[in-house]
């Protein structure tokens, strides 16, 4: 097995204002969002990322998409560096998060056509996976409507396909069924297992048990910035369900800390 | 990779030009505003300044002396005369606008006129002219008054004249007048008309992009962060150019009209093609830099509400430096001056307008416009780079 990914000791921190202290209950200026964080993701594997809200899945996901820097550590996506390489990492991955939105003036048929340009998709290569990936998520019917005027799942499945238009090997994908309806989440978690048959490597943080027992390969639990256990899913259950094995470790870890 | 330049700004325009609101507002608007605007106030200020010409002013004379009085009625005039008790109750009716003057002549006025001599040290015989400035009618028919009774005057005594022939003794010719007016006011108005131009796009498109979060969609796509940046320069360069072009076409078409009858042949058409060629290629580059400075404003703000006021400064200095064009005689012929971003603009422009262009000049200004928009652009794209200013909340 190929290995893809490659995650040595990211770690980020970030200054916090005076209001955010207080808010936290802290009086550090300075939280330290992920700690040393190392993993690996193999060709053809679905990696999940576990954790509670505010536990370091995003900025981790964000360090990996090259979109924010670690201030130690590296990671290797396919053999490149994604502090010293950032342009040629972007060009191998596909990110989609909450975050990351449309312009609302355009519509998907639009932006389609202006994100595969600048990632420098030939006209033909592009049209056949338009088609595809537009088939897929039903996006055909509204293409020629203005992003402004689609709904939450219309516009994830926008995304989902904008974020795809130059074929990455590596897809990551950051709480990919929050805010949709069984419907729609049904058809991304359906999409995903599919992107692996494929033999893509996928990366999803998440903080749902179920959907992690039915997609990932191997799993790593994240609890305030530190990986806490990676290994295969199997392993990290250890014959219970996940959802007890994780309040074990979380458990263990925050009583560790308190 | 080299033509993400080109997508970037395809999109732009893309972005501007399919919203029939933004092309209306930003494009059309100005222009046609300025133009309607300008006129209006033009005809206007005619308007308040110039009288009915039928109209004859009524003015009632005290001790109406005889020799003046065939002159009186020579003029326009609608004479009343009246008895020294009356000038309280004449003096009232001026107040109200019902009578537009009253005239008190010494009773023995031409016999003291005729015994008075300068040598004398005695005061000179006083007429008194009541009036109202605030009334248009009453203001003119004084200035008739005053001019017919100084005639008087010079006739009595008359030793020397000034200019008075028909010969044309004001030597600047239409276009030197044109160049003047032109020259003090062009380079603070076109500046304004840039800065608006440039301020209805850059926040929108930088500032905007970071508030709804679709800028760092095209951050994670591998195209580099410095074509980001040119593209959306030059797009909302060559924007802020077309609502500077409409609002300058609004302005020198009016400004015939706002000036008035006493700038008749103030027209654009004195300026041949060299000196809008010119005049091109300093707005552009001022343009550039001006979409430049906004722009790296702008990238630090969260919102376009944040841009706005984070650019006003900006404004003032620009407004300010726009002022000096209408002080100092021509243009500084030290090409220090062409280097000072803004302020070379201005100097420019004041040559250009009054016929004054020195090549030299214009190219430092020009040159060193592009370099400080260039090096603009490189800043704009290490800022795209940061993550603290692009996920700042």
């Amino acid at each position: 097995m190929k290995e893809l990914l490659k995650a040595q000791g990211l770690t980020k921190s970030f200054r916090l204002s005076k209001k955010q202290q207080q808010l936290e209950k802290t009086n550090q200026s300075i939280k330290v969002a992920a700690n040393k964080i190392s993993f690996s993701a193999y060709e053809g594997e679905i990696f999940g990322l576990l954790g509670p809200n505010g536990a370091g899945k995003t900025t981790t996901l964000r360090m990996l998409a090259t979109l924010i820097k670690p201030d130690s550590g590296d990671a290797l996506i396919d053999g490149h560096s994604i502090v010293k390489e950032p342009e040629t990492v972007r060009a191998k991955i596909g990110f989609l998060t909450s975050e990351l939105k449309l312009e609302e003036f355009f519509t998907p048929n639009y932006l389609f056509d202006f994100f595969s340009e600048l990632h420098g998709i030939p006209d033909d290569v592009r049209d056949k996976r338009k088609q595809k990936l537009f088939g897929i998520f039903g996006i055909d019917r509204f293409a020629e409507v203005k992003i402004a005027n689609l709904s939450t799942g219309m516009k994830q499945k926008t995304s989902l396909a904008i974020s795809l238009v130059h074929d990455p090997s590596i897809i990551i994908f950051d709480e990919p069924t929050n805010g949709l309806d069984v419907i729609t989440a049904k058809v991304v978690t359906d999409f995903l297992l599919d992107l692996k048959a494929e033999g893509k490597t996928i990366i999803v943080s998440t903080h749902i048990f179920s959907l992690v027992e039915k997609i990932c390969d191997r799993v790593g639990i994240i609890i305030n910035g530190k990986m806490n256990l990676c290994d295969t899913l199997e392993a990290v259950k250890d014959g219970k369900s996940l959802e007890d094995r994780f309040f074990e470790i979380y458990s263990a870890a925050v009583g560790e800390e308190v | 990779m080299k033509n993400s330049v080109f997508t970037i700004m395809k999109k732009e325009l893309a972005r501007f030009f399919g919203d029939k609101r933004m092309v209306i507002t930003t494009i059309f608007l100005p222009g046609i505003m300025i133009y309607v605007l300008y006129t209006f106030m033009g005809d206007a200020i005619m308007n308040n300044f110039t009288t009915d010409e039928e109209y004859k002013p009524s003015v009632s004379v005290v001790n109406m002396p005889e020799e003046l009085s065939p002159l009186f009625e020579a003029a326009n005039l609608e004479i009343v005369e009246c008895k020294e008790e009356q000038i309280d109750s004449v003096k009232q009716e001026i107040k109200d606008s019902k009578t537009d003057l009253c005239i008190v002549f010494p009773s023995d006025f031409e016999t003291a006129v005729a015994e008075y001599s300068a040598a004398d040290g005695k005061a000179a015989p006083n007429i008194e002219i009541y009036y109202n400035s605030s009334s248009t009618d009453s203001q003119t028919g004084y200035d008739v008054v005053t001019a017919l009774l100084d005639g008087y005057e010079s006739a009595m005594t008359n030793k020397f004249d000034i200019n008075n022939t028909d010969k044309k003794y004001d030597l600047a010719s239409d276009e030197d007048i044109t160049g003047m007016i032109f020259s003090s006011m062009l380079p603070m108005l076109l500046l304004i008309f840039m800065f608006s131009g440039c301020m209805a796009v850059a926040p929108e498109s930088i500032a905007g992009e970071k508030e709804r979060g679709t800028i760092a969609t095209m951050l994670i796509t591998p195209v580099k962060r410095g074509h980001i940046a040119l593209g959306k320069i030059l797009a909302l360069s060559v924007i802020a150019l077309l609502s500077g072009v409409s609002s300058t076409l609004g302005t020198i078409l009016s400004l015939p009209k706002l000036m008035g009858g006493e700038a008749n042949g103030l027209i654009g058409n004195v300026y041949g093609v060299k000196d809008y060629a010119c005049l091109a290629v300093v707005i552009l580059s001022t343009v550039l830099l001006l979409i430049t400075l906004i722009s790296i404003i702008s990238a630090f703000a969260k919102t376009i509400k944040e841009a706005q006021s984070y650019v006003s400064p900006l404004m003032i200095v620009v407004m300010l430096l726009g002022v000096t064009a209408m002080f100092g005689s021509g243009a500084k012929t030290d090409i220090v001056f062409y280097l000072i971003p803004i302020y070379n603009s201005v100097q420019c422009m004041v040559g250009i307008f009054s016929f004054d262009i020195v090549p030299t000049f214009i190219a430092a200004a020009v040159i060193s416009n592009v370099v400080y928009a260039g090096l603009g652009a490189f800043i704009l794209s290490k800022m795209f780079n940061s993550e603290k200013i692009i996920f700042n909340k």
